[in-house]
């Protein structure tokens, strides 16, 4: 799909003091993605959040929105509108009062203004009912999603996301990320999320960005930031992840077409623990590995295992619980994966 | 167990109720019976006429009323716009400045009304430290401001304004910064943040300023008296000179009950409107 740049980063540099928090990012964001930044705390993506709603001026750097530049444009000013991880919701007005707060400071007639509140109340699921009622009496959900209808009331351009699912229990998280996508999809609009939890990010985004000290890792889909990383970082930012690097002396099947670890000190061979299986003869896969099951933890749907090699690295496998292996903590295990399912991850 | 523990209460509570009995339902409820009693008598065993109310319309005491009620909102309007934003400062902006800010306004409660209100006249005199060191370094001279209406709204301001400034910072305190920043995202104005933000977040604050100020300033007397020269007479010394010069025990509880209605009904009608828990930050 070739879709139009909607946002533009060109170059922002943002200072607090003698603090670098962002270091020149560059960045395009499509028109209608999904778009998805997470890093851990400290990696400067609340500031970059922060400088695109204009709450914060740039130190350097350009951002336009379509053809227009807007890095100098206030807050008020701009076609951005942003749910904010406390929601900000205004405690002394009332649900509806607060989804018409945008319209009303664009002067929208009341009646209109109350049908417009009621739609939105409809696109959210949320009662008609509610329009009387006070943020006091809303639940934590219900509270997210009237802070979207008030987002949405904006009308903006881009709507950001500042982690507003982060203080929620996990079922409703889980509930709310799917509607999330869906009400993405439904309104086609162009969705900037924050977040520092990657299945938040896996399970919506179009695009992800991983962030880290103020510059971006790696920006692709979910499935080539899951199975190809650019850095050791991204690898284990991603999940569970097995690394090896030349010293492992991977013992490889004769014959196979299997590439050599560059012995730089810093390449390393990249599987995820679900790609790893527990083989009965070393040919069997491409690459092969002796060692002992140190643990056994279950994860739900999945087991996951510890098994520590010949020369101490600790390998994560995961399994599905009719895969179970049988064997006790302490036996010896074979264990293999092939080439195609590695990916190596070259040193800077 | 229970009914013990509520007699228990009862008792506990007996030394406190009796003393605001005596020390302060007594008083009231004597001026009360004063003020129906006849004029110029001095015991409240006779029969009551409400004379003294007719004398407060007939004998123009109602302007020195309006005086005093008038002056005292003149200084809570001047008093709210003056504070709001230096407690804006104080809540949002000064950080560790506002410590200082406080002790040197708290300081100066330290020292006696009547003796910072004649350091003002000192000040403000025709000769004094302002005009006379124009004059002396100058030759210009000036007409000293004491003395008149202006004079004593500035000492109302003047002393009245810690009893503004600082439930007022207290208020803004309450005001969530994210609920102003959202606004600004949402598209309003400074001005529209303001109006629709932060007056009414910080309402509780601003309602509890304004009434200590206004019931204080409505009550006051030293500030007309010193700065105001008695340019206008306000309702405080009617009462005053009633009571002591022209020994007018009736008229002077009168007007006492005039004022306690009138500044206790505004009481109530406000604090009927304020959440108490929300000011100390409890969650409702």
């Amino acid at each position: 799909m070739n879709r139009p740049v909607i946002l533009r980063l060109e170059k922002v540099v943002k200072r607090f003091g003698s603090f670098t928090a962002l270091q020149g990012i560059d960045l395009d964001i499509l028109e209608g993605e999904f778009f998805t930044i997470v890093g851990p705390s400290g990696s400067g993506k609340s500031t970059l959040i922060r400088l695109l709603v204009g709450m914060d001026e740039l130190s350097e750097g350009k951002i336009w929105l379509r053809d227009n530049r807007i890095d100098q444009t206030p807050a008020n000013k701009r076609p951005t509108c942003m749910v904010f991880q406390s929601l900000a919701l205004f405690p002394h007005m009332s649900v509806g009062q607060n989804i018409e707060f945008p319209l009303k400071l664009r002067k929208v007639e009341p009646a209109e203004r109350r049908a417009r509140a009621y739609e939105l109340l409809d696109l959210l699921r949320l009662p008609r009912s509610y329009y009387d009622k006070r943020i006091s009496q809303c639940s934590g959900g219900e509270r997210q999603r009237v802070a979207l209808a008030r987002a949405l009331a904006f009308d903006p351009e881009i709507l950001l996301f500042d982690e507003p699912l982060s203080a929620l229990d996990y079922r409703l998280r889980k509930t709310l990320e799917k509607e999330l996508k869906d009400l993405h999809a439904r309104t086609g609009k162009t969705f900037v999320y924050i977040t520092h939890s990657l299945e938040e990010a896996m399970v919506m985004s179009d695009r992800i960005a991983i962030m880290k000290d103020g510059q971006f890792e790696q920006i692709a889909t979910a499935d080539e930031i899951y199975s190809a990383p650019v850095s050791r970082f991204v690898a284990e930012f991603m999940g569970e992840v097995n690394l090896f690097d030349a010293t492992d002396g991977l013992t490889q099947r004769a014959g196979g077409e299997v590439a050599a670890i560059p012995a730089d000190g810093q390449s390393v061979l990249m599987v995820r623990p679900e790609y790893v299986r527990f083989i009965k003869n070393a040919d069997q896969t491409d690459y092969a590995l002796n060692g002992r099951l140190q643990a056994e933890y279950a994860l739900g749907s999945r087991i996951q295992y510890e098994i520590e090699t010949e020369n101490g690295r600790v390998i994560t496998v995961e399994k599905l619980r009719e895969e179970r292996l049988q064997a006790d903590v302490g036996a010896p295990v074979l264990l293999g994966f092939d080439a195609g399912h590695t990916h190596l991850i070259r040193g800077a | 167990m229970e009914k013990q523990d509520r007699r228990l209460g009862v008792v506990a509570a007996l030394p406190l109720t009796a003393l605001l009995l005596l020390c302060f339902l007594a008083p009231m409820l004597v001026v009360a019976l004063f003020s129906i009693m006849p004029q110029r008598v001095f015991s409240i065993l006779n029969m009551p006429d409400f004379s003294a109310f007719q004398v407060f319309f007939s004998l123009g005491y109602y302007r020195s009323l309006l005086w005093s009620l008038g002056m005292a909102a003149a200084t809570t309007v001047i008093l709210f716009l003056m504070c709001w934003p230096l407690a804006y400062g104080m809540a949002k902006v000064f950080g560790r400045f506002t410590l200082v800010l406080t002790i040197a306004v708290v300081m100066s409660l330290f020292v006696s009304e009547n003796i910072r209100l004649f350091g003002w006249v000192l000040t403000l005199m025709r000769g004094g430290l302002i005009e006379g060191y124009l004059r002396d370094l100058t030759g210009l001279s000036f007409d000293s401001p004491l003395y008149t209406v202006g004079a004593t709204i500035f000492g109302l301001v003047y002393v009245y304004l810690p009893f503004m400034l600082f439930p007022l910072a207290q208020g803004i305190a309450m005001v969530p910064d994210d609920a102003r920043q959202a606004a600004s995202d949402l598209g309003a104005s400074r001005w529209q943040v303001m109006r629709q933000i932060d007056l009414p977040l910080a309402a509780p604050g601003i309602l509890v300023g304004s009434l200590l100020t206004f019931v204080l300033a409505a009550g006051a007397l030293a500030e007309a008296k010193i700065l105001g020269g008695r340019s206008v007479i306000v309702i405080t010394d009617d009462i005053e000179t009633a009571f002591t010069f022209a020994q007018n025990w009736p008229l002077g509880a009168a007007l006492s009950m005039i004022m306690i209605v009138m500044v206790a009904g505004l009481a109530m009608f406000a604090l009927a409107r304020l959440d108490l828990d929300a000011i100390m930050g409890r969650k409702r």
